[in-house]
């Protein structure tokens, strides 16, 4: 029984790892393919140049992200299977569908338009090279749909009934399976969490170049600067909404999984006028919370935005169905946190703007470069904390982790963990290496001035060194 | 009711072979490409290898993705124990598919570095061993696995025998024969007239495979000898064979003449031969020697629900999905670059 417990922690990890890589990439993308579609569509309307030029420069990172996004998916949809054999039969026939609904609504539209997107822009017609960009937009925004359906009525699932011989979830209602209560609020804040990572990968771009030219005493050129603005104004009006959706969903789980809301808080005792914990650490054996720091008040405040609303506790909770405190207590307050100064320096940037500071102050440009990473961390301790959270369940409150597991043996679980940790580390390390390189030049401007004649010129450098010339190495 | 939960599983095994069809299909040449690096040692020609797949491969790809789904969702008991069963080969499988996938960006991007040759290898070894593991896989479902209470109760390493080895090596020969003809169609010069040569090699032992897989399989399992020997069976089942001996004559002479499409349909048809051949083999169970169609499949609403939308869509995905192929149709050469 041992090996079997090992195994699956083994699988939950390797579950784990691997879709905590592959989420980077659609957030990536989802963000990345809105903004070109945006700057395509300005170059169409205004003609200018810069707009063009900064589709080529990100078209370039987006054709890298897509990729590894495309690769790290394809195990994911099998992992389902070889990891989650039981949950599989069992839940299969809903989520599966949803997933099957995922690939035909969107996985295919954006393959199917990518390499006209990439390729095709001496191929088609200017308009239709900018439908083909807004179907591969619009494809990563149907896909984290129904994705965020399956993964909502794992959550709150709803429109089923369970069949007493098998034990599998059959589907009665479709409307509500996928309108599930978790599944809006779900979705707003993963779609602005994936907006908000981009826009400060962007930002933390145009940052580092306009320290750069400072350093080389020139002044920053209109690409970078138009990348910089258009980044900071997306953290400016994103930041704030992200922060009122996260606080919307946090009502929605009290109301629906108050067990993760209780573990989030570290909260033991349900109680009114709750105070609110800063840092502890929840010990889930003494049932307590050690060196805790509290604020009085603030937790009621939170939770039920009243002083005296009731904040429930774990111990109103079998020990068997409280999820491990001590993870998510720590990644809910990392991603707040870092919420917190995503706002700040959307709200600094207006201010800059103001005092038409925003290009000329190095200060707000090296936290700009530091905060670029800010938006992944957050958005990946945002979905530490609510899939953790569901714990012990994957279909919650009715089938537990434990008994969703394959039948795979230790060993064969212990082998591929190893490969696939030592492959994500060669495969992604080495496409973060080439992105960083990338990004670290700046974009050129009018450098590749589309000629009337040939309007396709202009996408057709895209990486092939006969005519984009070699990308300089580290360092240059 | 009852005609409902009979029908639908069938309309849905076709479905299904028909899209595990268009992947092999088509992620079939992308693969044969990627082994063919190993002939291929000319650096401005295997660029022009990849242009000819680059702007689609990822399209392919999504097949795999969608057989994947359609299993899990309207085959969930066939997609919960064939995928523990073949849990290391298909591990095996997704990463040379990971490596493979990044190194059509990476190879480029790492252009003049250290690492060049790295992403050139992970490109060839990544389709070759991806091609291997899926003949494997295939070989692995047609010689059973060992099922108890509707879940797989074997080892790790049954999947792993001479004939499902057997199965994997003409497979890779098989892409491989695909990739080949896919080239003397889309491109010219050199690289055509290797293509053309190294086509015939492969078309001998892809056949050579096809003849070795179609005697053993019938002495894996008595019902798979009953299928194509018994009356009237055979009469229905006798055309296979001996179109696969016409392809094959067609794709000899097509190579050997000159013509530019001909071999590559002829590759395709024997693809399809094979996949059919397989199909009548195995009816209609979907875990072999064990689970049917019917004790593998989700409930009817499920069925229903999916095959609505799979009815309206799947015609659409299939227009765009030409007219992508449309808009990057014609020989590939040196001078266009990574397009």
């Amino acid at each position: 029984m041992q090996t079997a417990a090992l195994a699956l922690i083994l699988a939950r990890f390797q579950f784990a790892f691997t879709v905590g890589v592959h989420i980077i990439f659609p957030a990536f993308s989802i963000g990345l393919a809105a903004y070109l579609a945006v700057l395509e569509g300005l170059w169409l309307k205004t003609g200018r140049q810069v707009f063009l030029d900064l589709y080529r420069y990100w078209i370039k990172a987006f054709s890298i992200v897509f990729s590894m996004g495309v690769v790290s998916g394809l195990v994911m949809s099998y992992e389902f299977g070889t990891n989650w054999s039981v949950f599989s039969r069992k839940a299969g026939p809903i989520t599966g569908v949803l997933l099957s609904y995922e690939v035909m609504t969107a996985f295919f539209l954006e393959a199917g338009f990518l390499g006209v997107m990439l390729f095709g822009m001496s191929k088609v017609g200017r308009g239709l090279h900018f439908a083909a960009t807004c179907c591969v937009s619009v494809g990563t925004l149907i896909s984290m749909t129904w994705i965020l359906a399956s993964n909502s009525w794992m959550q709150t699932p709803r429109g089923y009934t369970i069949d007493p011989a098998t034990g599998r979830f059959m589907p009665d209602d479709w409307l509500a399976i996928i309108f599930n209560p978790s599944f809006p609020f779900r979705l707003v804040h993963m779609g602005l969490a994936a907006f908000l990572s981009v826009a400060f990968a962007v930002g933390a771009t145009g940052a580092w170049h306009m320290l750069k030219a400072r350093r080389a005493g020139a002044i920053a050129s209109e690409p970078v600067r138009v990348m910089f603005s258009m980044a900071m104004w997306m953290a400016a009006i994103v930041a704030p909404l992200q922060i009122l959706a996260g606080d919307a969903h946090g009502l929605n789980t009290l109301k629906y999984q108050p067990v993760k809301i209780a573990a989030m808080e570290g909260d033991w005792e349900t109680e009114g006028r709750a105070s609110e914990l800063l840092f502890g650490i929840p010990n889930m054996k003494t049932e307590r919370t050690d060196y805790a720091v509290k604020v009085p008040l603030l937790g009621s405040l939170i939770l039920t935005h009243s002083l005296d609303g009731k904040v429930p506790g774990m111990k109103d909770f079998p020990r068997d169905q409280r999820p491990p405190s001590p993870i998510i207590f720590f990644s809910f307050r990392i991603m707040v946190a870092l919420a917190m100064l995503m706002a700040l320096v959307g709200f600094w940037s207006l201010w800059l703007r103001r005092t038409s500071a925003l290009f000329t102050s190095p200060v707000f440009h090296r936290v700009a470069l530091c905060m670029a990473p800010a938006g992944f961390i957050a958005l990946l301790c945002g979905w530490i904390t609510t899939e953790v959270g569901r714990q012990p369940w994957t279909v919650y409150g009715l089938l537990r982790t434990a008994e969703s597991v394959s039948p795979i043996v230790l060993s064969s679980m212990a082998m591929t963990l190893a490969a696939f940790v030592v492959v994500y580390v060669i495969v992604f390390g080495s496409g973060l290496v080439i992105l960083l390189r990338l990004l670290g030049r700046a974009p050129e401007e009018g450098e590749h001035i589309p000629s009337p004649a040939h309007p396709a010129d202009v996408l057709a450098t895209h990486t092939h060194p006969g005519i984009a010339g070699p990308i300089p190495d580290e360092g240059a | 009711m009852m005609d409902f939960a009979y029908w639908l599983p069938i309309v849905w095994a076709v479905i299904l072979v028909a899209a595990i069809t268009i992947y092999v299909i088509l992620d079939g040449f992308d693969l044969g490409i990627g082994m063919l690096f190993a002939l291929e040692r000319d650096q401005g020609r295997r660029d022009v290898m990849v242009n000819t797949i680059a702007p689609v491969w990822d399209g392919n790809e999504t097949w795999m993705v969608l057989g994947g789904a359609v299993l899990y969702g309207v085959f969930p008991g066939a997609y919960a124990t064939l995928l523990p069963a073949f849990y290391l080969p298909i591990v095996l499988m997704l990463l040379a598919l990971i490596f493979r996938g990044v190194a059509f960006e990476f190879r480029i991007m790492t252009r003049d570095t250290a690492r060049e040759g790295l992403w050139e290898i992970a490109f060839m070894a990544g389709s070759g061993i991806a091609a291997f593991s899926q003949g494997a896989i295939l070989g692995g479902v047609i010689q059973g696995i060992a099922v108890t209470d509707g879940a797989f109760s074997g080892g790790a390493f049954d999947w792993l025998t001479p004939f499902s080895v057997l199965c994997g090596v003409a497979v890779m020969c098989g892409y491989a024969l695909l990739g080949a003809t896919w080239l003397v169609w889309r491109t010219t010069g050199v690289l055509e007239a290797s293509c053309r040569k190294w086509g015939r090699w492969l078309a001998v032992g892809l056949f050579l495979g096809i003849v070795a897989v179609s005697l053993w399989t019938p002495l894996l399992h008595a019902p798979y000898l009953r299928r194509w020997t018994d009356w009237p069976n055979i009469l229905f089942v006798a055309p296979v064979p001996v179109l696969v001996v016409v392809l094959g004559v067609l794709l000899a002479t097509g190579l050997r003449r000159g013509h530019s499409r001909v071999p590559f349909l002829c590759a395709l048809g024997w693809f399809f031969l094979c996949l059919s051949g397989l199909g009548i083999t195995v009816w209609p169970y979907a875990v072999p020697p064990s689970l049917t169609l019917w004790d593998v499949s989700s409930p009817p609403s499920s069925q229903f629900f999916q095959l609505v939308g799979t009815a309206i869509l799947l015609p659409i995905i299939l227009t765009y999905t030409i007219y992508s192929y449309r808009v990057f149709r014609g020989k590939v050469t040196e001078a266009d670059g990574y397009h």
